[in-house]
């Protein structure tokens, strides 16, 4: 405790990076993962070639995947980009299989009544459909997002700035505050997370409360 | 830059010895497969318990939140708190196996416990109606019914521990991980982009692996490939009987 006291604002900094580096591919992650799940839902032919690619993508090691992304992008080793980069493609691979089985969840005789209101093609995907996938699309964003705070720490092996540093650091030089520390707000930031993906979730779909 | 990396990689003198990557590359394939084997033989026997009596599920609900700890602070505070009580060179690897089996056992657990929880009732219950046992229950009908999701759970605990064993070179475990760690340190990106390449062929390679064996292990009742097996059971007329017919396709 008295190692966080010293060390506030650092701490606190280093929470702001991770916030950054973590929800950004979430985001990001969500508007590729969408199109991409639909396609898969389509067309029968690329359900399974996307899911399999985006599995393959997720098999990929973080440590590996942060320090090929250089060679990828053309970017220096110390880019944050990198860093944003690989948790873009981890959220990719997790949520393509999401937005398609969360689309493909719609029944038929819904979409079938949408259809007889007059919703047609797009208006029927973002008016109908796309709001029924949203308890799916909100699990897999609680598990995408509990996993990218996670994997977001190692990225301070290659020297890019977040809450991962009071670990490393702590490791190095013994600190065991503050290691502990760093441990804690990794488990509080995931949990943060989650509880405002549920929470957006949870407003976004109020019949289910009905 | 890519010509450096693909030097590294088909150097011959970087292939042989100790601190070879043939030698790193056994090491990781051999601490990962440790690792898994004393998950499986942890998170199994316990997610077939919790599923087959429904009793302990809070077991399965703190699996999952355990996954909220990151894996570098996990190896980290094993590495600081468990360490120094080891002797000798096993002071760098046990803390490493102790962080990687705490990590691979909540994949294993949920896995095995979503699997047999999704057994139909339909097919326990006719189980024990044919007067099976409740041992025979749990062994001829739920392991076999549970083993595509128990083996989904197993192979996100394998990917898991092959990556983080990458990571837990920087507390001095062997394995490829070195590559990527001494790398970084000595600033030499061709060794550490060259590890990398090697760890992403391996994790491919070996959930590849683990694809094939869910093809063979998983009954073909389950995974829909039972009318093969069907016509070549009518084909080769050995188990003929009409009752083994029936059996095979209603499975």
């Amino acid at each position: 405790m008295t190692w966080l006291a010293d060390h506030w604002g650092e701490v606190w900094t280093l929470l702001l990076q991770h916030v950054w580096l973590a929800a950004v591919p979430l985001v990001l992650g969500l508007v590729i993962a969408l199109p991409l799940g639909w396609a898969a839902r389509r067309w029968r032919a690329a359900y399974p070639v996307l899911v399999t690619t985006s599995g393959l993508l997720y098999t990929v090691p973080s440590l590996a995947l942060f320090i090929l992304m250089p060679l990828i992008l053309g970017t220096r080793i110390l880019d944050p980009i990198n860093v944003v980069a690989a948790m873009t493609v981890y959220t990719v691979a997790l949520l393509v299989r999401s937005v398609a089985d969360g689309l493909g969840a719609v029944p038929e005789d819904v979409r079938a009544a949408a259809t007889a209101m007059g919703y047609k093609g797009f208006r029927r995907l973002l008016a109908v459909e796309l709001p029924l996938a949203i308890p799916v699309l909100t699990a897999g964003l609680r598990v995408a997002a509990v996993s990218n705070v996670s994997i977001v720490s190692v990225a301070s092996l290659i020297g890019v700035a977040q809450l991962g540093n009071l670990l490393t650091d702590g490791y190095n030089r013994a600190i065991n505050g503050e290691l502990i520390t760093g441990i804690v707000a990794c488990v509080l930031l995931a949990l943060a997370f989650d509880a405002v993906i549920n929470a957006v979730g949870r407003i976004l779909t109020p019949w289910t409360r009905a | 830059m890519i010509p450096s990396i693909w030097a590294w990689l088909t150097s011959p003198e970087n292939w042989c010895g100790t601190f070879g990557i043939a030698n790193r590359l056994a090491q990781h394939v051999g601490y990962s497969l440790l690792v898994v084997l004393i998950a499986a033989a942890i998170g199994i026997p316990l997610g077939l318990w919790v599923g087959h009596t429904g009793r302990g599920r809070w077991l399965i609900s703190a699996a999952n939140a355990a996954r909220a700890v990151p894996t570098l602070g996990l190896l980290f505070a094993l590495a600081l708190w468990v360490g120094p009580h080891i002797p000798g060179r096993a002071a760098f690897a046990v803390p490493s196996i102790i962080a990687l089996v705490l990590l691979a056992i909540p994949p294993i657990l949920a896995g095995t416990y979503a699997g047999v929880g999704a057994v139909s009732p339909a097919a326990r219950d006719a189980a024990k109606g044919i007067g099976m046992t409740p041992q025979q229950v749990l062994t001829k009908v739920e392991i076999p019914c549970a083993l595509p999701l128990m083996w989904s759970g197993l192979r996100s605990a394998v990917l898991q521990v092959v990556a983080t064993a990458t990571i837990a070179a920087y507390i001095g475990l062997g394995g490829l991980g070195r590559f990527l760690i001494d790398g970084l340190a000595q600033a030499d990106y061709a060794q550490t982009a060259g590890g990398a390449i090697l760890v992403c062929l391996l994790a491919l390679a070996v959930d590849g692996l683990l694809a094939l064996v869910q093809r063979l292990v998983v009954s073909p009742g389950l995974s829909g490939r039972a009318r093969t097996r069907r016509e070549i059971v009518l084909a080769s007329g050995k188990d003929g009987a009409p009752g083994d017919v029936a059996h095979s396709t209603s499975a």
